[in-house]
């Protein structure tokens, strides 16, 4: 069985447990005469190149810098090394590589990032160059051995070929030798109608573990004499803490410090997590809120809704023709105004690290969708230089974006810090996740359409306002001070395009940061974007007296892929064919990560307020699939992730601080409310598209335009509990 | 409050057939018993109120989730945590199922999801979409759920 272990570990990944931890890579050098230096594994087996060590027994070690969350990107990235380093597929396994180690190797790894659906796209190519690579110093060191030409010979399956006098050998016996070859200066790829392995829907490879409890998520790692810490931050972002009462828990069980970390939140530290939490609870706390505390959703709205007036200033993302002109000569012209709430990612396993540090060294385990961000986080709080600091990934309990940030991270290694020599495991309490989160920003939008008098759409104008993520997350990133990510979706090109041709076209964004942190939340700018245009397209449907699907096409001649999606699930949920008695249909479709989606619905109401999905179907166009079963279930649980945030989710704010304390008023959707998500892929090929976050999307407008189909009236504002509408 | 005089307190635990004697006070949290002062990490902490279901375990035999039951209700009951739900090297069938469909996404919910499946096929070998519809409680923010069902489906038609 393939397990993301690697049977000999040294004494870190014991103390750790048998899963997922990088069981510490090159050991060792060796110096040859003449030859390049060998770089070894922690068990002594040499590297053929920086993504691939190849052991005696033939079993090949495949290196992932990316993040494995639940996603699949772990096993897709083994495919695509392996691909092209014809290995034997059921002797793979893996293993990440830390981030001190990829900047003490100048970056061999690449960027560890995993997020906007990038984990595939981004490194597919030189992943797959590792591979190659690795391939062709292997057959030159059995060519060499044989003292034949390499181009007589050929690999396969881990075993390489003599071709002209059959002789064979394989991949472990020739490691040694391989490995001290120079590497080949440039690698052919595989043409893709060549791949085997790209495309399959292999099985993951960390799936074992996974069932039997054995799998270390990063609130399950143990280390020799460690500690527990249960924080509590300012309930109000940007408030300080003022002071505290340690007094009152002096003698409590367990209790053996109470530390301040930075200027907003206190922890407790106790030989137990329990004992930690139920101590920090019963902790007296002052805080000094600030003026946030002033700040409530209700005044978060009027501001927003202030950016929706043309006078106000706005950011100009998106434009041809003279829209307003149009619309204001038009024949007919209808107006909606949406909005979209923040969201949490309210990921199963809340937020939390391990931070061990000494005068010389610190080290952390954590989930990490960022192994270098949680790096340099690390160095930024221990104070200490690159070289005396490390991060160990662990599997992530979901990470949907959130575990991009690093402020946990922090936390922990100023915690450790106060109590040098100990190691201390920091988990957030769920009601600290969910008080704390880095929230899907908040948005209205007003858009306008204009129609001639043959109804046609001749003009619209989509005015966005509200929050940025670059301007809190990454402010190198806007451009003139404009968020181009905040386009997404709608933008004129790029990986997140537009998919129709108005005439008349202006896309704006009245920027308003409110001081509640945004984040990047699955699917990202996307989610709002798609719900705000899709619903908004079948309002302007309905004022041209057409069907959703007929208007959609009749825009979309200029857009060929976002229009091929868009006609696969039309033709696979049966649009031209009526609903079954009872039944309506919703359809959307959006641009995103570099993918086309579409997705339909079919729902029934009852009494006007309780929904039943019975079909959801969606494809995707992602240019490559790498692996059809993930895909799948990226897909799949695109929707449930989506449909969870329409229905239950929203995160509103009192008093500065966010209301919503755990799943009981945060839910989520359950076996019951969801199912079977039909998808349909149609890789049209030539490139890369992420699969992880575009096909949220389409879930929540194909629902909202199906409920508009089957009640007449038009939903413009998440989340459906907020109008008492739920599942049936 | 006098923390002073908490003094030690024991606890015998059933888990997985093995009695442990843990230095642990009654009113903790049983699933906080399990993990850290018996040291079984599998059994999950998602939501502390019952809700989320990662922390399922059996207590005899019922589907139970470990936040809600405290460690004095659980003394002298058996207790089956996601370690114990294999015959030695044996996998359950739910366990063995879960690989055949490759269920699991992040997997964080998958031990409580496991144990919530066990419960229900040793109450109903052949459930209905209705049964699993009730039964199967479970938050999985990945969105599991159709393999979920796939999987008890598999296995009540083996």
């Amino acid at each position: 069985m393939n397990k993301h272990v690697s049977p000999k570990m040294n004494r870190r990944a014991f103390v750790i447990g048998s899963a997922t931890l990088g069981a510490g890579l090159a050991i060792g050098l060796d110096i040859p005469f003449g030859g390049p230096a060998v770089v070894r594994a922690a068990d002594g087996s040499p590297e053929i190149g920086a993504w691939v060590v190849v052991r005696p027994d033939d079993t090949v070690v495949i290196r992932i810098a990316r993040s494995e969350m639940g996603q699949g990107s772990l096993t897709g990235l083994a495919q695509l090394v392996a691909e092209e380093l014809e290995c034997d597929w059921t002797k793979v396994t893996t293993e990440y590589p830390t981030p001190g180690q990829s900047v003490a190797r100048k970056r061999v790894w690449g960027d560890f990032s995993t997020g906007g659906s990038r984990g595939i796209r981004s490194s597919q190519d030189y992943v797959r160059k590792g591979g190659a690579t690795a391939r062709v110093m292997l057959i030159q060191a059995a060519a060499d051995a044989w003292k034949v030409p390499a181009s007589e010979c050929a690999a396969e399956n881990s075993v390489i070929t003599h071709k002209p006098s059959g002789r064979t050998t394989t991949y472990g016996k020739v490691a040694e030798a391989a490995a001290k070859l120079t590497p080949p200066a440039e690698v052919k790829l595989k043409d893709p109608k060549d791949w085997k392995l790209i495309g399959k829907g292999v099985k993951r490879l960390d799936t074992v573990d996974k069932t039997t409890g054995a799998m270390i998520y990063g609130a399950d790692v143990k280390l020799p004499n460690m500690l527990n810490a249960a924080i509590k931050d300012c309930p109000v972002f940007g408030g300080k803490l003022k002071s505290y009462d340690e007094a009152k828990i002096a003698g409590m069980k367990g209790v053996k410090k109470v530390v301040k970390v930075g200027d907003t939140a206190v922890a407790v530290v106790a030989d137990t997590w329990w004992h930690a939490k139920t101590a920090l609870e019963a902790l007296p706390i002052v805080w000094d809120e600030g003026d946030n505390a002033k700040v409530s959703s209700e005044s978060i709205a009027k501001w927003l809704a202030e950016g929706l007036n043309n006078d106000q200033p706005a950011y100009v993302g998106n434009k041809n023709g003279d829209a307003k002109a149009a619309i204001a000569s038009a024949a007919k012209k209808i107006e909606a105004v949406y909005s979209y709430p923040y969201q949490n990612h309210a990921t199963m396993e809340p937020m939390n690290a391990t931070a061990l540090y000494t005068a010389d060294k610190c080290e952390v385990w954590c989930g990490t969708q960022n192994g270098e961000a949680a790096f340099a986080a690390v160095l930024e709080a221990s104070g200490l230089p690159a070289d005396k600091c490390d991060v160990h990934k662990v599997m992530l309990g979901g990470g949907f974006g959130r575990r991009g940030q690093t402020d946990y991270v922090r936390q922990a290694v100023m915690i450790a810090k106060q109590m040098p020599g100990t190691p201390i495991k920091l988990l957030w309490s769920r009601e600290e996740d969910m008080a704390h989160g880095r929230y899907h920003p908040i948005t209205q939008c007003k858009m306008t359409g204009a129609f001639d008098a043959n109804n046609n759409l001749v003009a619209l104008h989509y005015r966005l306002s509200g929050q940025s993520i670059l301007f809190s997350l990454r402010p190198e990133a806007l451009q003139n001070g404009m968020d181009p990510a905040a386009f997404q979706g709608v933008a004129q090109s790029g990986e997140a395009a537009f998919g129709y041709s108005v005439p008349n076209l202006l896309v704006e964004h009245a920027m308003r940061n409110p001081h509640v942190p945004p984040g990047f939340w699955r699917g990202v700018n996307v989610n709002h974007n798609a719900i705000y245009m899709e619903c908004f397209m079948d309002e302007l449907a309905q004022a041209a007296g057409q069907d959703p699907l007929e208007f959609r096409r009749k825009l979309m001649g200029n857009h060929p892929k976002h229009l091929a999606v868009l006609n696969a699930v039309a033709e696979k949920i049966g649009w031209d064919k009526p609903a079954p008695q009872g039944v309506y249909r919703g359809i959307a479709q959006v641009m995103g990560y570099g993918s086309y989606v579409a997705g339909a619905a079919e729902i029934s109401v009852t009494d006007g307020n309780k929904i039943k999905v019975h079909r959801i179907v969606a494809s995707t166009d992602p240019g490559y699939v790498v692996n059809p079963a993930q895909v799948e279930r990226q897909i799949a649980g695109s929707f449930v992730y989506g449909l969870s945030a329409l229905f239950y989710g929203g995160c509103t704010v009192k008093d500065g601080k966010i209301e919503q304390t755990n799943f009981d008023t945060y839910n989520s959707m359950r076996i019951s409310e969801m199912p079977k998500v039909e998808s349909v892929m149609v890789p049209s090929g030539g490139f890369w598209g992420g699969v992880g976050e575009p096909t949220i999307g389409v879930a929540a407008p194909a629902v909202l335009n199906a409920y508009f189909a089957a009640t007449g009236k038009r939903i413009r504002s998440v989340p459906l509990r907020d109008q008492n509408i739920t599942f049936a | 409050m006098d923390w002073a005089n908490q003094g030690t307190a024991m606890a015998n635990l059933i888990i997985n057939g093995k009695t442990f004697t843990l230095d642990v006070e009654p009113d903790t949290p049983l699933l906080w018993a399990i993990r850290e002062n018996a040291g079984l990490t599998g059994t999950k902490y998602g939501c502390g109120i019952a809700q989320c279901g990662a922390c399922t375990v059996h207590i005899e035999g019922v589907a139970t989730r470990s936040c809600g039951v405290s460690v004095s209700e659980a003394e002298g009951k058996k207790i089956t945590t996601i370690e114990g739900l294999s015959s030695g090297d044996t996998l359950h069938k739910v366990q063995e199922a879960w690989i055949a469909q490759d269920v699991p996404q992040c997997g964080y919910c998958q031990s409580g999801m496991i144990m919530a499946v066990a419960a229900l096929l040793s109450e109903k070998p052949k459930p209905t979409d209705a049964d699993i519809d009730e039964a199967i409680t479970n938050i999985c923010r990945c969105g599991t759920f159709q393999q979920v069902r796939e999987a008890i489906h598999t296995i009540a038609s083996a």
